[in-house]
Parts: structure tokens; sequence; C-alpha cells
């Protein structure tokens, strides 16, 4: 990470709408960085700058590329940034067939060593139907593919996507989603993706970057960013939870279950199609998670996990305390999960920090490979 | 019987100022209705109020203003002296000159309108996808904004048909070569010549017509081609 | 209800007694005027009205802008054209009546620059640097046609033909040399008799046929008597005075 050619280096500040921002954070020049926080928070307008759209002040460099240097006088126009952006909504040129549109920035791009041909970009996103078909005909879905595809296309050293799921249904949410898990996979580009949904990054994300009014309070792989407590403002209450990686050990065909192995404890979900010996992506929210402190029988809750209380945080101002518990027995790698509880219950259970508990698990979200 | 070849030079006169004058009209709108659109100057409604005073003032006014400018002692009086001329009044320069100055709101107005319309994303879009702002204007601006052109053209060339105040004091009725067909139309009414008046008339009230039907057609059509 | 009705009855009826009584102590002529006639119009409007009762309203427009107007029923008295055609026409078409028209001033034709020295006399127009010359359209204005019968007695018509530039109205053809965009022009003796700028060329009335101004008495005239007056006294030697400062010399 310490080498400038290979991370994304960014520090931007300036006034906006009202508030100060001053961002700074570094993302690798590989996978997905998620730029979280509440809507306000600068997100958009960071993103913004690093393509060059809107001015703020500050430096950005790229794989050692300096996009914008304030000190040295450097700010590169945006049509000459290597930027692939994904706008909310689609923004298809109207004028041009789908085939025009893919081909627009592929036309004007440096021709090096494309990551992608226009074949296989067209066959990842599904386009092949469509190419000779005018934009205004295209679902909502179909129309974020062919914008994915066109920022593919224009061979980007930089992906750079602003929501590009909020303008759209479940369905079509659904299909992009699994898109781009095709195409982090199959690409080595990076890419900056802006979201506020954090169910989102969590399937998404490899590492994240967490604003709150115009600042980045946090950074780093996206797992024990989530794990923290003390980001309650900016994650929000309602959606806080963990991201954790589990290995399949087998399907339950008459269950319809596949049973996993997170850090050395049997956990079940409703069945995946992935391969025993493949790793998963799950995401357990704090409020889904109940505590015990001895061995719970004739429950309906299957998943419970043994493990023992890390951290607890409570806000005297509310009901609730935060507490952080870690699973498993020592051998395997250590799992952590966040589970909220009223402050009342962990007086009367009697948690304190070392505090050996049951964790009752009602919902796990599989949410990825 | 009116002599059709007596009737047909004052149309044809007019068909060609109509089509230069229109031609110079685009050259000479885009820019001013891009800069229009697109600039943030606080006083760009001054520049648009200047370009718009041909709908409010009469002929007359801009024709005699234009006259002094096209004279001698005005800069048309200048470039004609380069030619060797004393003005470009009672020329056909002159005329396209004065047309391109009356007509100049009827093209540079759709024009603006439809630049505006695009908004700011397929322009960032563009820009995102290596396009520069020249590449960007040809490529995604001028494409988006053709029935705004269309519109500008056809009201250019309609216009500069029916424009009868301004070239009267700046023509000098010169039969092939200022004297358009409103003048020539003017000139037979008023000495009761009424047959070829009528004949002439007409066919403008016909081709008008025509026009704005085509327009209103078309407009359609290409509405129907976008959204 | 009835005496309410007859009270109104009353009242409207002494009103349009009274109207009436005022028309007859002094009428109004009203007089379609050519417009290049306008200024000496109103200096003999107003010689007329301190001399009688009367009064002159003036309409002023195109001699042919006039007369499609008389034709229409326009409500004037007189009608003051810048030519005989009109008139003439008016009175075939029953429009005027025949026995009180005649030329009330005649026009005289200038050749002028607004250069001073340039004009001295006819041999500016043998000159090569003369570029275009404007006229009055001789299809519509008797000052054009006036000028093309110069033209030719001069033997110059041949040398201009193709460098005319044709003023709609005897106005526009003095704009033109005014504003410089014609270098000479013939223009009327009227527009230039006010002051010495540039330099002119009085041209002989031997050289052109008169260029009459008519006169005629529309036969819709409300009050024929003032009418008549307002005519009568176009003849006066007021009149012809005044026609002498505007460049014109008298009819008859």
């Amino acid at each position: 990470m310490s080498n400038a050619a290979d991370i994304i280096d960014a520090r931007f500040a300036g006034t906006v709408g009202g508030f100060a921002l001053d961002i700074g954070f570094t993302a690798p020049m590989r996978g997905i960085t998620a730029l979280f926080g509440p809507s306000g928070s600068g997100k958009t307008t960071v993103l913004r700058a690093m393509a060059g759209l809107s001015r703020l002040s500050g430096r950005l460099t790229v794989g050692g590329e300096a996009w914008q240097d304030d000190g040295a006088g450097i700010l590169l126009p945006p049509h000459r940034r290597a930027v692939g952006y994904v706008f909310q909504e689609a923004s298809l040129f109207p004028h041009l067939s789908v085939r025009g549109n893919l081909l627009f920035g592929a036309r004007r791009s440096a021709k090096q060593a494309p990551a992608i041909g226009f074949d296989e970009a067209v066959a990842l996103l599904g386009l092949e139907s469509l190419l000779e078909r005018g934009s205004e005909s295209l679902s909502g879905g179909e129309r974020q593919r062919v914008a994915i595809g066109r920022a593919l296309l224009s061979e980007p050293r930089l992906l750079l996507m602003d929501e590009p799921l909020s303008a759209l249904d479940e369905a079509s949410r659904a299909d992009i989603l699994a898109t781009f898990e095709r195409l982090h996979d199959a690409l080595p580009i990076p890419a900056i993706y802006v979201s506020h949904d954090l169910a989102e990054v969590a399937r998404l994300a490899d590492r994240m970057v967490v604003l709150s009014k115009g600042r980045a309070v946090a950074e780093g792989p996206v797992a024990p960013i989530m794990e923290r407590l003390d980001l309650e403002p900016s994650t929000g209450r309602f959606e806080a939870g963990v991201v954790l990686t589990a290995t399949v050990i087998e399907h339950d065909p008459s269950y319809q279950l596949t049973r996993l192995d997170l850090a050395g404890q049997p956990v079940s979900i409703p069945r995946v199609e992935v391969g025993a010996g493949e790793r998963v992506r799950l995401r357990i929210r704090a409020r889904d998670v109940a505590l015990a402190n001895r061995p719970v029988e004739g429950i309906s809750i299957r998943n419970r996990l043994a493990g023992r209380v890390v951290e607890i945080v409570s806000t005297a101002s509310t009901p609730y305390a935060e507490t952080l518990i870690e699973i498993g027995d020592g051998t395997d790698p250590v799992a952590r999960l966040r589970a909220r509880v009223t402050r009342e219950a962990v007086d009367d259970l009697g948690l304190e920090i070392g505090a050996r508990v049951f964790a009752l698990v009602k919902t796990i979200s599989f949410d990825g490979r | 019987m009116p002599d059709l070849a007596e009737l047909w030079s004052p149309v044809r006169l007019t068909l060609i100022l109509a089509t230069v004058t229109t031609l110079v009209l685009l050259v000479v709108s885009t820019p001013i209705a891009w800069w229009l659109a697109r600039s943030s100057a606080r006083w760009k409604e001054a520049v648009a109020a200047v370009v718009a005073l041909p709908l409010v003032l009469p002929p007359t006014v801009l024709g005699f203003y234009l006259l002094i400018l096209l004279g001698p002692e005005g800069p048309g009086g200048w470039l004609a002296a380069l030619g060797g001329a004393r003005s470009l009044a009672f020329t056909f320069t002159g005329l396209v000159i004065g047309s391109v100055v009356y007509s100049l709101p009827f093209v540079v107005q759709p024009i603006r309108n439809a630049f505006e319309a695009i908004g700011d994303r397929p322009l960032e879009v563009a820009a995102t996808l290596r396009a520069g702002p020249w590449d960007t204007f040809w490529t995604v601006a001028v494409p988006l904004a053709r029935r705004g052109f269309l519109t500008g053209a056809v009201l250019g060339f309609a216009h500069t048909m029916g424009e009868f105040g301004m070239i009267l004091m700046i023509g000098g009725n010169i039969p092939g070569e200022t004297r358009v067909l409103s003048i020539a139309i003017y000139d037979y009414v008023e000495t009761l010549r009424w047959a070829e008046a009528h004949v002439l008339a007409g066919g403008m009230v016909v081709f008008a017509f025509a026009v704005i039907l085509a327009m209103l057609v078309l407009e359609k059509r290409i509405g129907r081609a976008r959204p | 209800m009835n005496i309410l009705i007859g009270l109104v009855r009353g009242a409207a009826l002494s009103l349009a007694l009274v109207a009436a009584a005022t028309v007859t102590a002094a009428a109004e002529v009203r007089v379609a005027v050519a417009a290049n006639f306008a200024d000496p119009a109103k200096e003999i409007g107003a010689a007329f009205e301190t001399a009688t009762e009367h009064r002159v309203v003036f309409s002023f427009a195109s001699t042919g802008q006039l007369f499609i107007q008389i034709a229409a029923g326009a409500p004037f008295d007189v009608f003051l054209a810048a030519d005989r055609e009109r008139p003439a026409r008016a009175v075939a078409d029953g429009l005027g009546d025949p026995d009180h028209r005649f030329t009330y001033a005649r026009g005289r034709l200038a050749l002028f620059s607004r250069e001073p020295g340039l004009v001295t006399g006819p041999d500016v127009l043998e000159r090569d640097d003369i570029g275009r010359l404007a006229i009055a359209n001789p299809q519509t204005a008797p000052y054009g046609a006036a000028a093309i019968q110069v033209l030719v007695g001069l033997g110059q018509f041949d040398r201009y033909e193709d460098r005319l530039v044709r003023g709609t109205s005897i106005a526009q053809t003095y704009q033109f040399v005014a504003t410089g965009n014609a270098r000479l022009g013939f223009v009327a003796v009227s527009q230039i008799a006010g002051n010495d700028d540039g330099s002119r060329w009085p041209v002989p009335e031997s050289l052109h046929d008169p260029i009459a101004q008519d006169a005629v008495l529309l036969s819709a005239a409300a009050d024929r008597e003032a009418a008549l007056s307002f005519l009568d006294f176009l003849k006066d030697p007021r009149t012809a005075a005044i026609l002498a400062t505007y460049g014109y010399a008298p009819g008859g």
C-alpha cells in the first residue's frame, strides 16, 4: 500500500452545500473500495472531484499518476482522466444505439492494452440481443448494464460508481449486483463505489471509507470496520452488523439448506448454489442477534454460536447496549458478531468483558462469494 | 397575363437570399446560443436582450441604423472599401447582413432552448468517456439539439423570405440584386398592377403555409425519435 | 316610466342640436396629404385656420396608400396627392369631383450630394467616381420619372442605367444620399431647401415634365363649403409664399 504505483491517494477540501469538507483516504489499485456515508456526507462530491467534474482543492494520484495536485499546479480536465464513471441514472446518449453508446468511449480511449474487449464486455453484461436497439426501449436494469459496459470499454484505470443501483427496482438491482460480482472477479480495474446502503457495501466492497459530515471517520477492510461500535452515527443503528466469511460444508436437499462452518461452529442458511469447500460472505445484523448466558433449548432459532463478550458500549440516552462477541474455540480463525441488546438485559444477565455467552442468530444473509 | 420571367427574378433572388442568410445564421447563432445556454456570466441576459431586440424594434429602426452602419462612415463602408465600393447598402452582401441581424433571434432562441434542455449530464458523461469539449459539442450537444437547429433554420428562412421594411430601407430596389419578393409585391400594388401582385402575394401565402406545416410535421417526427 | 324615457329623448335631442350648431359655426376639413408635403401642408393649414374660422385635420401617408384608403371609404374631404395620376383616377372612379381638381404645387428636382463642392452642375454626372446614383422609383414616384427624363435629356442614362438605386419614395432616396450610401442622387428641392449642407444643382424644370401635385375635392366630403374654402386657399398668394420657402413652384 505504500508504493505510490499501487494506490489511489486522495485528499480533498472545500465547502460544499454549507459544510466544510476535508476528506483524505487511500485505496488499493485493485478491488472495490466503498465510499460509505449518509446522504449529505460529501461522498458524491468527492467522487465527482475524482473524475474532475467538480472542483475541490487538494490532490489525487491514481497509480502514481497525478490527476490533481494544487501544489504543483496540476489539474487534468475530466476527458484526460482515464476514469469510467457510472452515474445513478444510466444517462445513455439518446441519439445513439446501444452499440453507439458502448463504443463512444472505446473510440476515444488510448487503445493500448484494453482490459476488456468489446465482445467480451457484451457477453459479460448480457447485451448481445440489445446492440442495435435504441436506448429508449431498454428497461432500467438494461440501461444501467449498458452504462457500465460503456464505462468499462473506455479503458479506465479507475471505475467510479455513484450509487448505480439507487434508481433501479428490486429485480434490476439484483441483476446489476450479480453483474458487479462477475466484474469484480473478471477485471483488474479498481473501483470506488459510493453508497449509503450498508448491505450493498457488505456484499460488494473489499474496503470501505466511512464518511460523516465531510470527514473520513474510518477506512480499512470492510469486516473490521463493520465490527466497530463507535461508528454508529455514520453507519446507522438499524443496519449495523458484520460481514463474516464461512466455508460451505454441504447442502441439505430435503430441507433446502446449506450447512456452513463459521469459525469452527456450524451454521445453516437457505440453500445457495456454491460448491462444498468454497468460501462465502455472510452478513449478520446486530439487531438479528440475541444473547443468552447458558445454552438454550426448545427454541426455533437454529444458529446458536458459543463465544465471549469482548466489548460493550452502553449509551445512557437510549435503552440499548452494543456488544461485540468473539466466537470460535481459539483454534480456528476467530469471527466477531455484533449484538444489540437492551442495557437492562446486560445487567440482568451479568454481561461483562470476558463473559461466556451464546449468540442466537435469527437471520443470516448470504452476501456472495 | 403577367410576365413570368419578370415575376421569377424576385422569387429566385429571395430564395437565394433566404438560403444564404439561413446558412450564415446557423454559423453565427450556434456559438451565441451555446454561450447563452452554458455561461454563468451575470450579464448574459443583457446579451440575450440585445440579440432579441429585432423581435421588438420596427424594421424601419433596424433599417435606419443599418443604412448608417453599412454606409461610408460605418464598418460596412470600411469593408466595402476593401472591395473598392463605397457602401454595403444596395448590395446582396448588405441584404445578407441586414437579414442576419433581423432574423437572429428567431434562430438563436430555439437553438439556445435546445442546448439548455440537454442539461449537464450528457456533457459530463461524454467528458468521462474521453471526449474533449469540442468533440462533445459536435458528437453530443449538436445531435441532441437537432430539433432546435431545425426549428431555427426553418424560422430563419421563412422570416427572411417575408422581410420587407428593413430591405426597403437598405436595398435600393435593384432588379436581380436587391429587389426581393416583398419589395416587388409592394411595387406592383403601388403601381396598381394587381394581377402580378396577386400571383406573388398568393404564392407567399401558400409558401408560408407549406413551411409552417412542414415544420410541425417534422418536429413531430423528430419528437417521436427521442423522448 | 314613459316620462323618464321622454326626458332622456329630449336630452339626447338637445345634445344633437348643440353638436350640429358647433359644426356649422366652425367646420373641420379633413385633408389626406402626401407624406412628402407634410411640412408645407402644416404651415398652409395654420395660415388657413388664421384666415378662416375652420379647422384642418391632416392625415399623412404615401399617395398610393392614401388612394387605397380613399377607395376603401376613408372619411377625407380633400386629397393632396404627390402626383396627378391618383387624383385623376379618383375622379374616374367617382371618388373625386371633376370640377375641383387642379395642380396646387410643382415639385422641383435637385442633383444633390452631401459632399460640399462636389456638385457644381450637370457635369458631375460625367465623373467616373460616382458609383451608384440614387433616384426615386420611377414606377411609383413622379420625382423618379422626372429624374429618368433628366438623365436621358443629358445623355447620361446609358451610363447610369445599371447603377441606379431606387428609393421607394423620394424621402427614402434622400436618406440614401444623406447617409452617404449613395454619393449622388436626384432628390426634391423641398428636402434640402432648409439648409446649405453638401452641394446641389437645382435641375431646370425645362429638362423634365412638370412634377405636378394635384388636389381634388372628394365626393365624400362632409362639408363641401369648408373644403372648397381650403382648396381656394391653396391658390392664395399666401400659399404661394409658403410653397416658395419649401422649394416648390406654385401650381396653376
